[in-house]
């Protein structure tokens, strides 16, 4: 089936264009009156949002090293 | 022999300023240090790498200071160089051969865990049975190409324009790199997931710190 006649799989090619503000205002109200219909492309991408939410949090989560913090002040070049 | 002091004069307050804008502009840039960390970490292999990468870009950012120009984006700058650098150290010559990295369509992530947990549940929640690790080691999977623009976009939030600056190709790959990379990521993130037979270990908010 092609994305023409389903209308899930076109809203599904619109998705992360929607996320990014990248559609076209037309391509935003066609995928919004879709979305308002159907509660199964809905939930998905509300899943997107969440889960682009949580890898940022997952991949920042991790601090930079204390010493590697000092290695970096130690690089700068003295005043002479 | 009037002159004398006066050149002097001039030499010493051109040389104050050049250590004023100097030395403003290196604690600029050590306030961006965990920015830049974080995408280094991401970019490269491990954590030895991101360190490393971390203090040449540093130490080229303070030997050519002057090639910054003051008021523009001090910290796409620093990642300009970290990303050049990386290319440099011969990030491309990689183990595995490059292959076509695994896509799955777009909803694919949300349906496997969904299923798994016994159909439609809340989306948040949902989310949640993906621990740290499994996203950290699932983007560490996404071919470099992809993974430069996640997580210069979505993880640094840097423009599509600023990306394709700093990685020097067009605004139009980084967009295409771009939603393919979060679908390779969505397929290794399946796949992860699978591995721990359903399992979710934790959440990212768990305060758990992968090792």
């Amino acid at each position: 089936m092609t994305a023409q006649h389903d209308p899930c799989a076109h809203c599904e090619e619109m998705m992360q264009p929607y996320l990014d503000h990248t559609l076209s205002d037309e391509e935003m109200r066609e995928a919004e009156m879709h979305l308002d219909g159907c509660d199964w492309c809905r939930r998905r991408y509300r899943f997107e949002e969440s889960l682009r939410i949580y890898v940022r949090q997952a991949v920042s989560k991790e601090p930079m090293p204390a010493a590697l913090k000092e290695k970096l002040a130690a690089l700068r070049i003295p005043l002479n | 022999m009037a002159e004398a002091p006066s050149n002097t004069g001039q030499d010493a307050t051109r040389l104050a300023t050049e250590a004023r804008d100097r030395v403003r502009f290196e604690e600029e840039a050590l306030g961006l240090s965990d920015q830049v960390y974080r995408v280094a970490r991401h970019l490269a292999s491990s954590r030895e790498e991101a360190d490393d990468l971390v203090q040449e870009t540093y130490a080229r950012a303070f030997r050519s200071w002057r090639s910054y120009t003051p008021g523009t984006n001090l910290r796409a700058w620093l990642l300009r160089i970290l990303t050049n650098l990386n290319i440099d150290r011969g990030r491309r010559k990689q183990r595995t051969p490059q292959m076509q990295p695994l896509e799955a369509n777009d909803y694919y992530l949300y349906d496997k865990l969904a299923e798994s947990d016994g159909g439609p549940s809340d989306e948040e929640k949902v989310v949640e049975r993906l621990s740290q690790d499994d996203i950290v080691s699932a983007l560490s999977e996404v071919p470099h190409d992809f993974r430069d623009v996640i997580v210069l976009v979505d993880i640094g939030d840097f423009s599509y324009q600023d990306a394709a600056q700093i990685l020097s190709i067009p605004i139009g790959t980084v967009m295409s790199r771009l939603h393919r990379g979060r679908r390779i990521l969505k397929r290794e993130l399946a796949d992860t997931f699978g591995d721990d037979d359903g399992n979710g270990t934790g959440s990212v908010d768990d305060g758990e710190e992968s090792l």
